[in-house]
């Protein structure tokens, strides 16, 4: 006999059934997921599972968002795992509640226990076919039942969900109350914090005394670089920080790198160094030829459309207890930091989650919620809720790292690569909250005294990695190496940022199999295919070529395609992409195909919206965005020095979503960056011959890596 | 700093507006809990928080209270039909048009501005008329895809 398949992870974590559901004499069914909602729609795909497994409308099924007073722990909403994690949790639990609830109708209609297994379910109501007796989920519903632990797994429905549209759509075009930022509290204060000029700058004086007789000004708040304030109205609030800010000295550093050397920097100790994936041939190779190129990425923003926003409440007169609202991805993360941040047992702090923008990555949300709680203190008893400006989002928030990729090969007389070496340099790209005992979040390092600055790190490997993810080679090459140097300086705070180092190492391996396949004179495809025995990466990149009717030489003057090809974390979804550019006077990305492989498909539409999505971004990312700054301010601020991609410059993107229901589902929100960027290079190549290997990618940097050719 | 008492039409209903004259329509929107209209940059870049100004697109983040005296204002909440959504914001729900949707209210002003203007846009109208608004997510195709639907039934409803 087999051994039975493991409990889904969230689920063995947190394994009472009753945690995760309850079923209602109401006839609801409602839901606490330890993930998120940040605008990709997993509300939706895990009420879907919900529904479909329990076979209920899915009107039934009410979603709670994440709670540290009742929620499953499921750390952060990232890494495109949460239909993986939670849709897998959740499937598991609503089959385990539905075979009990069977077990409960058999007993009241008093079947035989033969006559069990054709129970019929129909929207929570359960009968054996062609019987009249039926009884529902919500005449047997007890909280009792579910107050056990999930037991081995039971096999859920095979039968694919019904689909179903965007659950939190019709309230957002209608502009009701949907983000945090639209929320209402009795007696509510808007706080605002005058964020220092630049990352190392400390604050010399500001005028507080005279700020708290300015009008509306309830409260101004010094503490050590922590400068904020509180007022009666949104308006009122933002008239006192532009105040306070103007005449606040502040001592600033030169402690930023050159932003056009970035590559010294990052090669220039001190680094941590780790040998990621290694293979030695099994016969001496006989190599013919060699080849190394290296890749760049700029900084690069989050830059959600809205500012980050958190509304804080500390307990009336002795500030005991804290309520914080956050649209961070990890409200247990989040707990645990400002609990030490403000002295307080983590029990102290109560953390609950509600929508706010896309954020692609940890961005200014357990900032912004760190600052609440510093200006809540000053008013206890009263909601304060703090929003950042545009120029703290874009100058404040931890950005995506800067990094550089070194690929070195060798290929023999046949063509065949023989050795890949893939050197990757960058700082860490992960600095979440919860992960150390020193609080990481923006406010720390300003407290007197400060909180020491934290330096990012990469998670482990069999957590998908950071700045090595995607470095092992998806080829079967007869040897590789792939080394990741961490650097230990972070002048800019880096964290994660959507597909985290796969961006790049995806950018450069695919990049450099183009210009090994024209060494080996070969073309593209064939010369991926060569070396390929994943069937599945196989079958993507074949698809693609053919649907797209990709050619590997110019289609006219300054028009070209590429191709790219990534599984994500080399255990994710398998993704092909073909770019097709207009490199004439300015580069236009014209049109993109895109093949994924993410297993079995819960909801369609979510995934297709969200293969576009990540495809559409990561055109902007490589051809318009970098954080640019000078030696002591970051001054990339605004939309118009840090632009993003508009509406006349989308591509039209085409996606061909392959379903496997018989295989475990895969997300797919970060599957599409790395194939998507390096397409664009490659089609850049064919369409001018000039090889593009440091992003961003636009008319200015190709003429002058041209020049520089 | 100046007070004063503004008198316009929000909505299609009289409106009655006080604060600072320089106070911009964004703050004054959502204090009276009309939260459709949303801030995202405060200096007219990213069109987030636009609103119909005598029939045309602004961003009322950078629109002063005293220069509204007079005037027709129309928010997103003022594109639905009743309770229930109006043709443009129906078309985007058909076509699951967004990602976040954060960005979607000041979309939703400046393309029912377009089909004001131009009841039969092509695609490449649309886009141009949806230039000066981001988004993040990427939800683009679908956006524009939505305002063609909204325009195709829009004409159906008129014929």
């Amino acid at each position: 006999m087999n051994a039975p398949a493991p409990l889904p992870a969230s689920l063995k974590a947190n394994p009472r059934l009753g945690q995760w559901l309850t079923i209602g004499a109401d006839g609801s069914v409602t839901v606490r997921s330890g993930k998120v909602e940040l605008g990709q729609g997993i509300r939706t795909a895990l009420a879907q599972i919900v529904a479909h497994e329990l076979d209920v409308n899915i009107e039934r099924v009410r979603m709670v968002s994440a709670d540290t007073a009742f929620s499953p722990n499921e750390g952060v909403t990232a890494g495109s795992l949460s239909i993986t994690d939670s849709g897998g949790a959740l499937r598991q639990v609503c089959a385990q509640a539905r075979r009990i609830y069977l077990r409960q109708a058999a007993l009241r209609l008093g079947l035989k226990p033969q006559q069990e297994a054709q129970l019929r379910v129909i929207d929570g109501r359960m009968g054996v076919p062609g019987d009249t007796a039926v009884v529902s989920y919500w005449e047997l519903a007890d909280p009792a039942l579910l107050d056990r632990d999930a037991t081995d797994l039971v096999e859920p429905r095979a039968s694919p969900p019904k689909q179903a549209p965007r659950l939190d759509l019709p309230a957002k075009v209608l502009g009701r109350p949907s983000y945090l930022h639209d929320q209402h509290w009795p007696g509510l204060l808007y706080g605002v914090v005058v964020q220092p000029p630049s990352p190392s700058a400390r604050l010399l004086r500001a005028d507080v005394l005279s700020a708290r007789a300015w009008p509306g000004v309830v409260a101004v708040v010094q503490q050590g670089s922590f400068l904020g304030l509180v007022a009666q109205t949104e308006y009122q609030a933002l008239q006192a920080r532009a105040r306070l800010a103007s005449d606040a000295q502040w001592q600033e550093f030169e402690s930023l790198p050159d932003m056009h050397t970035l590559a010294d920097h990052l090669r220039q100790g001190p680094v941590e160094t780790t040998t990621v994936g290694s293979k030695t041939a099994t016969a001496a190779p006989a190599a013919v030829a060699q080849h190394a190129a290296s890749y760049q990425r700029p900084f690069l923003a989050h830059a959600s459309i809205a500012p980050s926003c958190a509304v804080a409440t500390f307990t009336p007169e002795q500030a005991t207890q804290l309520e914080v609202w956050t649209h961070s991805q990890g409200v247990f993360n989040l707990r645990a930091d400002l609990a030490t941040l403000l002295g307080l047992a983590a029990q102290a702090v109560r953390v609950r989650h509600a929508d706010g923008a896309g954020c692609y990555g940890h961005n200014g949300a357990d900032d912004v919620a760190a600052d609440a709680a510093l200006l809540a203190r000053a008013i206890p008893g009263r909601p304060v809720r703090v929003q950042w400006s545009r120029e703290d989002e874009l100058t404040c928030a931890p950005v995506g790292a800067a990094m550089v990729a070194d690929l070195q090969a060798e290929l023999d007389a046949q063509g065949h690569v023989v050795q890949w070496r893939h050197q990757v340099w960058s700082t860490g790209h992960s600095m979440r909250p919860g992960r150390s005992p020193v609080p990481v979040l923006r406010a720390a390092s300003l407290m007197d005294p400060p909180f020491e600055s934290q330096v990012a790190i990469n998670m482990p490997m069999a957590v998908g990695g950071g700045a090595e993810r995607n470095a092992v080679p998806l080829y079967d090459f007869a040897a590789h190496e792939v080394i990741s140097h961490r650097q230990l300086r972070m002048p800019i705070r880096t964290s994660s940022l959507r597909s985290l180092g796969a961006h790049l190492n995806v950018f450069a391996a695919e990049s450099f199999m183009d210009e090994l396949a024209e060494q080996a004179g070969c073309d593209p495809l064939s010369f991926r295919l060569r070396h390929l025995q994943d069937e599945r990466a196989r079958l993507v990149l074949e698809r693609v070529a053919r649907w797209s009717a990709w050619q590997p030489t110019a289609l006219a003057e300054g028009q070209g395609m590429g191709l790219g090809l990534a599984r994500y974390k080399n255990t994710g979804a398998w993704c092909a992409a073909v770019a097709q550019v207009d490199a004439g006077a300015s580069l236009r990305v014209k049109r993109l195909w895109l093949v994924v492989d993410a297993g079995r498909i819960i909801n369609q539409d979510g995934a297709r919206n969200q293969i576009e999505g990540g495809a559409i971004q990561t055109v902007s990312w490589v051809t318009k965005e970098q954080v640019c700054f000078d030696r002591t301010r970051i001054t990339s601020g605004s939309w118009e020095s840090y632009p993003i991609l508009r509406f006349t410059e989308v591509p039209q993107v085409e996606v061909d979503l392959i379903d496997r229901p018989d295989q475990p589902s895969l997300g797919v929100g970060e599957a599409t960056h790395g194939p998507v960027a390096a397409a664009i290079a490659n089609a850049v190549y064919v369409a001018l011959g000039v090889r593009m290997r440091t992003m961003p990618i636009h008319a200015e940097t190709i003429a002058r890596a041209a020049l520089a050719a | 700093m100046a007070h004063t008492t503004v008198h316009f039409e929000l909505n299609g209903q009289p409106c009655q507006m006080q604060g600072l004259a320089s106070m911009p329509l964004l703050y004054a929107l959502r204090e009276r809990g009309l939260c459709g209209t949303r801030m995202g940059c405060g200096a007219g870049q990213c069109g987030a928080c636009h609103v119909l100004i005598d029939g045309r697109s602004r961003p009322a983040c950078d629109t002063p209270l005293e220069a509204l005296s007079g005037c027709r204002v129309t928010t997103v909440e003022g594109l639905a039909q009743g309770q229930a959504p109006g043709v443009l914001q129906q078309a985007f729900i058909d076509e699951q048009a967004a990602q976040c949707g954060y960005c979607l209210s000041g979309i939703l002003i400046s393309a029912a501005e377009l089909l004001q203007r131009r009841p039969s846009p092509s695609e490449e109208e649309v886009r141009e008329a949806l230039d000066g608004h981001l988004c993040r997510c990427g939800s683009h195709q679908r956006i524009v895809r939505a305002v063609l639907r909204a325009a195709a039934a829009m004409r159906q409803g008129a014929a």
